[in-house]
């Protein structure tokens, strides 16, 4: 039987990521993934005949630089689309648009203009410690060891070099919530809510929860790395999926998709290999998860394995997503108003007021279906056309608040799902009217949905909530940091470890490095 | 001519231990009221014949017992009784009696879920562990993290020592709890909603969050982390009301000489050179001092009394941004016996606790969203207590006094002033919650005098009426209280200081703040300390 040196579990983009850095060390690495596609959330789907959407992430904002050169990811047909303008959708339809750090539309103020840009580089300040910080291992603060140390030391030092009144402002701001800062800097509301939402995307908040300005620092992460906005990836999502794929073959990383792992096979105290659901057992030196904690804890694992303290860790971590998705197939381009022909390829956002986004989650805390939906929208195939059929369209939209467990349930209650389509057209035909008259195709995706296709726990993209609580040197959980696992043998690579989610790559390429540091490989 | 060492502004019970520290160093000094009576929100009243209402705050736990001690309170007077226990009556007609022994707790929680009874144990030892963390800094200068001046790097060194003896993963869990909600704390030792809720008010009262929102864990921790003679998260009653506290502080600083000038409403501070020289009142006298200490919370101190052009511009940026939000009310009732309750045994202690009517975290976060639409709580989160059933001298014999704490009420409705219907509508919401619970109940009351916010800052000053001087949230504790910069007591204007709830480690009836102001003063003029430290067992 052949012996691995590392099997990772998951081939989504950490997974393929933590693989090909392995590979790339000369070790021998086996990724395996249940789906048949790779690139995890990183994927494309035909959810109509011929109208491709990506089904689960729609924008890359995040994604290192590094990780795509030392990959050779766009030799490996990874192609990027032109970093895109916000423009937030305004009832009126004089909308607030937003290119970089520079504001126009929508009435505003040149106080707020200038606000904004002051606002946004002291933001980008931040976030370029924090890149820092989300390029290394988050180090232990007590059992520091040497690297620990020096990455605490740099961390200080530029904390230092930002000067007094950066450092003061940052203590205040990590806890604090977006919606008191928002009010602090600007005036208009478009686009205090316009900002509030990249602090919510992906969260289970509202604008008042404290701790949102931290979720926008790792927001602005991405403009750190020099992004001017998010973009789309040409092909659809899946073609990251693909190209990482590709590369890691290239690397030598043996990949088998389609096939599941049952469970983690843990001999005496140390994990040793894998058992797929075909009940084929493969071995390995090591494991190294790019699953979300829960999943590799609770189901792969198994509780019996880890302490109890442990289990009661992985219970306690929350994942409960938020977000859902809509995607249209459309005969025609559809016509939002006052949006310009070439600006419907931008990404439009629909947040009216940071109230509206509150008032929006309040139903969700108690598992209801909400009436006031914040959209997130981009329609691919204007920069794309190989997505659709020649002159038709799709949209897809992130769309918040939808919650994970419904009270009356999703799947016994069709109608929950079409009322959810439908509130969410009527609030769409307001900005884009006769867009209903253009649907060629429709799909809903709840965060169940997410669980069930593409196995993240909570129908969470992140891997579970990016709260400060469960951020940096929390994340997952105490007990599991640093990218070890509670079991020897075993990793994490994925979303649920240091940095989190969001397309980055960083978590995959960071746990290969610390595995390969820690010299358990021979 | 009016002149003395030191005037402190407002006779709340920080500024009057700030003076008594003060006294005992030997300066002059003198403690300026608006009202005509001392105590601020630490008041007892006889607004209605033959009861006294503590109308603000209205159980002790929190004064610093090294303060108590120090200052002799007892001796002038002051005598805390605790209470024990406490209730939540449920929708279904039972109800949850959180009992203070032991056994009878393990029994009670067991009725309800054994799973929950054997999880306490857990939850006590892994909330008193943060308890026991906390205490000791008190009664401390918070270190300024930005700066690199010996003092405060050793200060940093002593402040981190404790985290580090933790290890790494005691660690984590303290940074996890100190940013959580207090909603996730509870989930992670209880499956029973009504237990959930019963602890969970501590997270959320005073504050304008809601159960779920992070940071309300450490809420709850301020609420647990006093005592009541060494009985660690104990609560009792001042006897005589909470006024009682403020009386003992005023004859204390009496005691060294101290003077306290009543009907003194104070208009401005008096700047000149960059210095503070003293105050001017709204009626035009004058008090000199090259010491001001306000006791006023941070906004009425730097935006009110202070002229804007004395201060460096970021200060008057962050006084405006400090946040101080109304977000409870206050009923105070005189009842003309004992009102008794649906599953309760009037003879049950639990009576004499403090009691709740909100069984699910659910209800209590619903309560939460009607303040961020800025109206008052349909169900509202009640903290209810009958204090005299523990300390007879509040009502006439045979009758009873009434406290009952609301959360939550907006500091303004929908964005407008309170109006007298407003406050009409709030005090029906509150007299309809318990009346639900306890049959006899409304046609007992006598009197009630109603206080939402408005009330609240115009007769104590609080900004919105915010119990706590300003938010406990993590933005402002500590070094970030009331901000980034100023954490250690000292104002941009020499000679210029604050000693009020608004600074270090916050709200609540502690008299850290005031104490902890007294030190700094001293200091800055090299007088022997007469504040004392933490004691040695925290």
């Amino acid at each position: 039987m052949t012996k691995y040196d590392a099997i990772v579990i998951g081939a989504g983009h950490n997974g393929l990521i933590a693989s090909s850095y392995l590979a790339k060390a000369g070790k021998k690495v086996l990724v395996i993934d249940a789906r048949s596609q790779a690139g995890g959330c990183a994927s494309t789907k035909a959810f109509a005949k011929a109208f491709h959407v990506s089904d689960c992430a729609q924008w890359v904002h995040q994604l290192d630089d590094k990780i795509v050169k030392e990959l050779s990811l766009e030799m490996h047909g990874l192609r990027l689309g032109r970093a895109k303008r916000t423009i937030a959708l305004q009832s009126n339809g004089d909308h607030l648009i937003i290119d970089g750090d520079s504001l126009s539309g929508a009435g505003i103020s040149g106080s707020d203009k200038k606000a904004y840009k002051e606002f946004s580089s002291q933001m980008r300040a931040f976030a370029k410690l924090m890149l820092k910080l989300y390029r290394t291992r988050a180090p232990k603060l007590v059992e520091a060891d040497r690297g620990d140390k020096l990455t605490l030391l740099s961390l200080g030092l530029g904390l230092k070099m930002m000067g007094r009144k950066n450092m003061q402002d940052m203590m205040r701001l990590v806890l604090i919530n977006i919606y008191d800062v928002m009010n602090e800097h600007f005036e208009h509301d478009g686009l205090k809510a316009a900002v509030a939402l990249d602090a919510i995307t992906g969260t289970n908040m509202g604008p008042r929860s404290p701790n949102t300005v931290f979720t926008y620092i790792h927001r602005m992460v991405g403009e750190a790395l020099g992004n001017r906005g998010v973009s789309q990836v040409m092909g659809g999502m899946g073609s990251l999926g693909g190209a990482l794929l590709s590369s890691a073959k290239t690397q030598g990383v043996e990949v088998r998709l389609g096939e599941a792992v049952a469970h983690i096979v843990k001999t005496d105290d140390r994990v040793t290999g894998v058992e797929l659901s075909s009940g084929e057992v493969l071995e390995a030196a090591v494991v190294v998860s790019s699953a979300d904690p829960t999943t590799t804890y609770r189901d792969l694992l198994g509780y019996r394995n880890i302490e109890a303290g442990q289990a009661r860790r992985v219970e306690q971590y929350r994942t409960r997503s938020g977000t859902g998705k809509l995607h249209l197939a459309l005969s025609g381009p559809p016509s939002f108003t006052g949006v310009s022909d070439e600006d419907h390829s931008q990404r439009l956002i629909i947040a009216p007021s940071m109230d509206a986004m509150e008032t929006g989650l309040n139903p969700i805390k108690y598992r209801e279906l909400t009436s006031q939906h914040v959209f997130d929208i981009s329609i691919p195939s204007i920069e794309d056309p190989t997505l659709a059929p020649a002159g038709q369209h799709v949209l897809t939209a992130l769309v918040h608040y939808v919650p994970y467990d419904l009270k009356t349930g999703w799947d016994s209650n069709e109608s929950a799902r079409e009322q959810l389509l439908d509130s969410l057209l009527a609030q769409l035909e307001g900005y884009a009217p006769g867009i209903r008259d253009l649907i060629v195709a429709s799909e809903v995706l709840v965060p169940e949905d997410f669980e069930a296709s593409h196995g993240v726990t909570g129908g969470n993209w992140h891997h579970g909530e990016l709260s400060i609580d469960q951020a940096l040197m929390m994340r997952p959980f105490p007990g599991s940091t640093q990218y070890t696992g509670s079991v020897e043998g075993l990793y994490l690579c994925g979303a649920g470890s240091h940095p989190g989610g969001s397309l980055m790559g960083l978590a995959g390429k960071n746990a290969a490095e610390e595995i390969l540091k820690q010299g358990v490989l021979s | 001519m009016n002149k003395y060492d030191a005037i402190v502004v407002g006779a709340g019970h920080n500024g009057l231990t700030n003076a008594a520290y003060l006294a005992k160093a030997g300066l002059k000094v003198a403690v300026l009221e608006r009202n005509p009576h001392i105590g601020g929100a630490t008041v007892s009243r006889e607004l209605y014949e033959g009861w006294h209402y503590s109308n603000c705050s209205y159980v002790s736990s929190l004064l610093r017992p090294e303060i108590t001690r120090d200052l002799e309170l007892p001796r002038h007077g002051l005598q805390v009784v605790p209470f024990g226990g406490g209730a939540t009556f449920m929708q279904n007609g039972d109800h949850f009696g959180s009992y203070s022994d032991s056994g009878r707790k393990y029994r009670e929680i067991s009725r309800h879920s054994k799973r929950d009874a054997n999880a306490y144990a857990r939850y006590q030892a892994d909330t008193s562990r943060q308890t026991r963390l906390i205490r000791p800094f008190l009664l401390k200068t918070p270190p300024d993290p930005t700066s690199l001046k010996p003092r405060d790097l050793k200060d940093l060194v002593d402040f981190a020592k404790p985290f580090i003896n933790m290890g790494e993963e005691g660690l984590l869990d303290t940074i996890k709890f100190w940013t959580t909600s207090v909603g996730d704390y509870l989930n992670e030792y209880f499956e029973t909603d009504v237990i959930k809720a019963q602890h969970a008010g501590s997270g959320i009262i005073g504050t304008a969050l809601g159960v779920y929102s992070p940071g309300t864990a450490y809420v709850l921790l301020h609420h647990y982390m006093g005592d009541v003679d060494g009985n660690v998260g104990a609560w009792g009653f001042a006897r005589g009301g909470m006024g009682a506290i403020a009386n003992a502080l005023s004859k204390s600083l009496q005691s060294f000489g101290g003077e306290i000038i009543c009907d003194a409403n104070v208009d401005r501070i008096i700047v000149k050179g960059g210095r503070a020289k003293g105050v001017a009142l709204k009626n035009g006298d004058e008090y000199h001092a090259d010491i001001v200490v306000s006791n006023l919370d941070p906004k009425r101190t730097l935006l009110d009394i202070t002229d804007e052009r004395d201060l460096p511009k970021d200060v008057v940026q962050k006084a405006k941004n400090f946040k101080i939000r109304g977000s409870s009310g206050k009923l105070n009732i005189a009842l003309d016996g004992l009102p008794t309750f649906d599953g309760l045994d009037p003879k049950n202690p639990l009576m004499a606790g403090d009691l709740h009517f909100s069984d699910s975290l659910e209800r209590m976060e619903r309560a939460y969203d009607d303040w961020k639409a800025g109206t008052w709580s349909k169900d509202p989160y009640l903290d209810m207590m009958i204090p005299s059933l523990t300390d007879p001298t509040m009502a006439p014999p045979g009758k009873h006094m009434m406290s009952v704490f609301v959360q939550y009420a907006p500091p303004k409705v929908e964005g407008r002033e309170w109006t007298d219907e407003d406050k009409d509508g709030f005090e029906k919401s509150v007299i309809d919650q318990i009346s639900k619970y306890s049959p006899n109940f409304r046609d007992l009351i006598l009197h009630c005098e109603t206080r939402t916010p408005r009330e609240i800052e115009a007769e104590v000053g609080l900004t919105e009426g915010n119990i706590f001087q300003g938010e406990l949230t993590f933005d402002q504790l500590l070094f970030n209280r009331p901000f980034p910069g100023y954490a250690q007591y000292r104002m941009p204007i020499k000679g210029m200081y604050m000693c009020s709830s608004g600074t270090h480690p916050g709200g609540g009836v502690m008299a850290a703040p005031g104490a902890n102001a007294a030190r700094e003063i001293l200091y800055d003029l090299k007088r022997p300390n007469t504040v004392p430290g933490s004691y040695a067992d925290d």
